[in-house]
């Protein structure tokens, strides 16, 4: 078995089959991660840059180490002190990093259609660390075997995406992924974060949470980015925590055994309260030890096509 | 030097004429004659055997960028004006976004003094406020004496509605235009229309009620001070509507469309390609149709290219950082004639009118005539050629275009203007 694609830039007509392969791939790495020597040398002598050009702490260090992991040679390449801040292009900067031999390149950039760029510029496997708002391919991918380690399945589940989806990369993958897995999915947000068209996706938009929670198995609890124009988009941080936020509370009230995912990292006290991130059977620390296995997945898979 | 044009059909739907299978004699830059030829009057000239193809009144392009002053890197007033002639035009008005802005009788006579010898005719549009900021009007009277025939502060829409009414009021004492790229600032910023597609592609949208917005704005303001406002590059479903309702009412509104507009909607995003970011930006099907509509129906007067030069390192950038437009100048004829005229939208007439007559009516300047005596301004047309089009050919500076390699039907194979003609890639005095 191997993937139809030699890049993944997103989630977007990836099959089921591939998504599968991922998934149950990862399943193996996950033991890797569990074992006390968390090494196999399925990629030595492969070389992998992590071409950041956003800040980002969780989805880096996840990838780094899941290369590590792998025994690939890993290279990080971030904004601040390199090439970029002498006003290089983007081209000549992947260009250079090509000239130097390298065979995967996993790309984090605030402008969305950059991995589909970077396919055309160099002959290197691309992996989208998330592009601007457009996917993060990983993340859903983690998100989805979260919720199959959860639940057994993914098939028949209904899904709602709940936050600032308008301004998300990771509502796009999870849409794709989900949609393709047989999932029935939903979003829920203010409506100033829903973007016009999303129900050409065929997916509902709820804009009450607790229907939300009532109508669904998994809700998925976008962060809401703070530091991003998003804090535009609601009159407050204290309106939108009482309307969509997630406490014990509301669950209570609702009565209802819910299963909670979240992309990190958590605003505490806005989409999610501590009570509920804490509670929630560690599933948001597993999702992060998911993150490792599954860009494992990725990697090995990408990295042994050839 | 004298010129035959041999065996041409003359078509001008301004002087209501059309002759088919005529020789014009050109003497000195001038009508001589035209019908039958005499032997003699042939023999003593060049003759180009054109076999059936059109002779228009030349084209006129009333919305192209020059980059001079500021980034003559990109276009200058010669390579601007190079381009035209290869695209089939003999007339360019030109917009007041430069480095600095033509906002100054100075700006207007350094365009004019570059253009001065070239075959094609360029006419500054002035700013309609110093410095395009929205914030005084500029000398309108002393840029009119300069030489322009319209103002606009393109590449944003006047800020104000208070300025807006004051431009217009200004304007009208000399009977000019205020053309108005029409877009909301506090909705603007984004990089594509808003749609099914910019959530798939997760691109910042730009909704189209932002060009509605001030598309109803300045219809409302040109009514009220009984002024003349031109809608540039209009490029929304619900925009031409309001101009063909404004229109009914006898308001003094006139329109013009770019032909990416009228050929590729924001399907064509979907491949991340900066040379498809423009400003308005590619729409829907709905809004294609309803221009093609209003091309028909006369809401929409004038074609219109957008000519907007930019480096290759400027649009090889991420597309998000990309700036907006693409050069039109060279492929404009070959666009609209292959989706306008060959789908039977347009008749030649209206083609001829969109492209040439009302252009120049819309900024209050006389049309050729193809008649004796008169000065030969005209365009040789091939309404059937088919050709690809290759940018490594095009005479402008830049290459931004989304339309290299397509098959286009109809092109402009020469220009005639100033005593000069321009055909087979190369100029010469005649």
């Amino acid at each position: 078995m191997s993937l139809s694609s030699r890049h993944l830039l997103g989630l977007k007509d990836v099959p089921k089959e591939d998504i599968q392969l991922i998934l149950d791939t990862a399943t193996t790495f996950r033991e890797v991660l569990e074992r006390p020597i968390k090494k196999v040398p399925t990629l030595q002598g492969k070389t992998v840059v992590n071409l950041f050009y956003e800040s980002s702490t969780r989805t880096r260090i996840s990838f780094e180490l899941a290369e590590k992991r792998l025994s690939a040679d890993s290279i990080n390449f971030a904004v601040s002190g390199s090439s970029v801040s002498k006003g290089e292009t983007l081209k000549d900067t992947v260009k250079n990093i090509e000239a130097m031999k390298v065979d995967m390149i996993v790309v984090r950039h605030a402008c969305a259609g950059v991995p589909l760029m970077l396919t055309k510029i160099t002959d290197s496997n691309i992996i989208n660390a998330g592009d601007g708002i457009h996917e993060h391919p990983t993340q859903g991918l983690l998100d989805m075997y979260s919720i199959r380690e959860r639940l057994g399945k993914i098939e028949g589940l209904k899904v709602c995406i709940v936050g600032d989806v308008a301004h998300s990369r990771v509502a796009l993958s999870n849409i794709y992924g989900l949609k393709t897995m047989g999932a029935k999915v939903s979003v829920c947000g203010p409506s100033t974060m829903i973007p016009k068209f999303i129900d050409e996706l065929g997916v509902d938009v709820i804009y009450n949470i607790d229907e939300a929670i009532q109508e669904n198995d998994v809700l998925n609890v976008l962060r809401i980015q703070l530091e991003r124009k998003a804090r535009e988009y609601f009159p407050s941080i204290r309106e939108y925590s009482q309307y969509f936020g997630i406490d014990k509370e509301r669950l209570e009230k609702n009565g209802k055994d819910i299963l909670i995912l979240h992309p990190g990292p958590i605003n505490r006290g806005v989409e999610i309260s501590s009570d509920v991130a804490d509670g929630n059977s560690q599933i948001i620390l597993q999702q992060v030890t998911n993150g490792v296995a599954i860009r494992m997945a990725v990697l090995y898979l990408l990295g042994t096509l050839n | 030097m004298n010129i035959v044009l041999k065996n041409v059909n003359v078509l001008n739907p301004h002087q209501k004429v059309n002759e088919k299978n005529v020789s014009i004699l050109i003497e000195d830059g001038k009508f001589k004659n035209i019908g039958e030829l005499t032997p003699s009057e042939i023999k003593d000239s060049k003759v180009f055997e054109l076999d059936g193809k059109y002779v228009v009144p030349g084209f006129f392009d009333m919305h192209v960028h020059l980059r001079e002053p500021g980034r003559e890197d990109e276009e200058t007033v010669i390579t601007g004006c190079n381009s035209a002639a290869n695209g089939g035009f003999t007339g360019i008005a030109c917009m007041p976004n430069t480095d600095p802005a033509i906002d100054s009788a100075e700006v207007v006579t350094l365009i004019k003094k570059q253009s001065a010898k070239h075959l094609v005719d360029v006419y500054p549009i002035g700013a309609a406020t110093l410095g395009r900021k929205g914030e005084v009007i500029s000398p309108m009277a002393e840029l009119k004496d300069a030489g322009v025939v319209g103002f606009s502060d393109d590449g944003v829409a006047i800020k104000t509605a208070s300025i807006l009414k004051r431009s217009l009021e200004y304007a009208k004492m000399f009977d000019l235009p205020i053309i108005e790229h029409c877009e909301d600032e506090s909705l603007a910023g984004g990089a594509m229309n808003e749609s099914i597609n910019s959530t798939l592609l997760g691109l910042p949208p730009i909704p189209s009620v932002a060009e509605d917005l001030i598309v109803m704005r300045d219809i409302l303001m040109a009514e009220y001070t009984d002024a003349k406002i031109h809608i540039a590059h209009i490029s929304s479903k619900k925009s031409v509507e309001m101009v063909r309702d404004a229109k009914k009412k006898g308001i003094k509104v006139t329109a013009e469309v770019a032909p990416h507009h009228f050929t590729l909607t924001d399907d064509a995003v979907k491949t991340y390609d900066p040379n498809v970011k423009m400003n308005p930006p590619l729409r829907t099907k709905a809004d294609v149709d309803e221009i093609i509509k209003g091309l028909k129906d006369g809401t929409i007067d004038c074609i219109a290219s957008d000519h907007a030069p930019h480096s290759i390192e400027e649009k090889e950038m991420e597309f998000e950082y990309a700036p907006n437009g693409i050069i039109g100048l060279e492929t404009q004829i070959g666009l609209a004639f292959t989706e306008l005229y060959h789908k039977k939208v347009l008749t030649l007439e209206q083609m001829i009118e969109k492209l040439s007559i009302n252009p120049r009516k819309v900024l209050n300047l006389p049309v050729p005539e193809i008649k004796e005596g008169e000065t030969a301004n005209l365009t040789i047309l091939d309404v059937d050629a088919v050709w690809t089009v290759d940018k490594k050919k095009f005479k402008s500076k830049s290459s931004n275009t989304p339309f290299d390699k397509r098959l286009l039907t109809g092109k402009a194979i020469g220009v005639i203007n100033k005593e000069q003609i321009f055909i087979d890639g190369s100029f010469s005095k005649i």
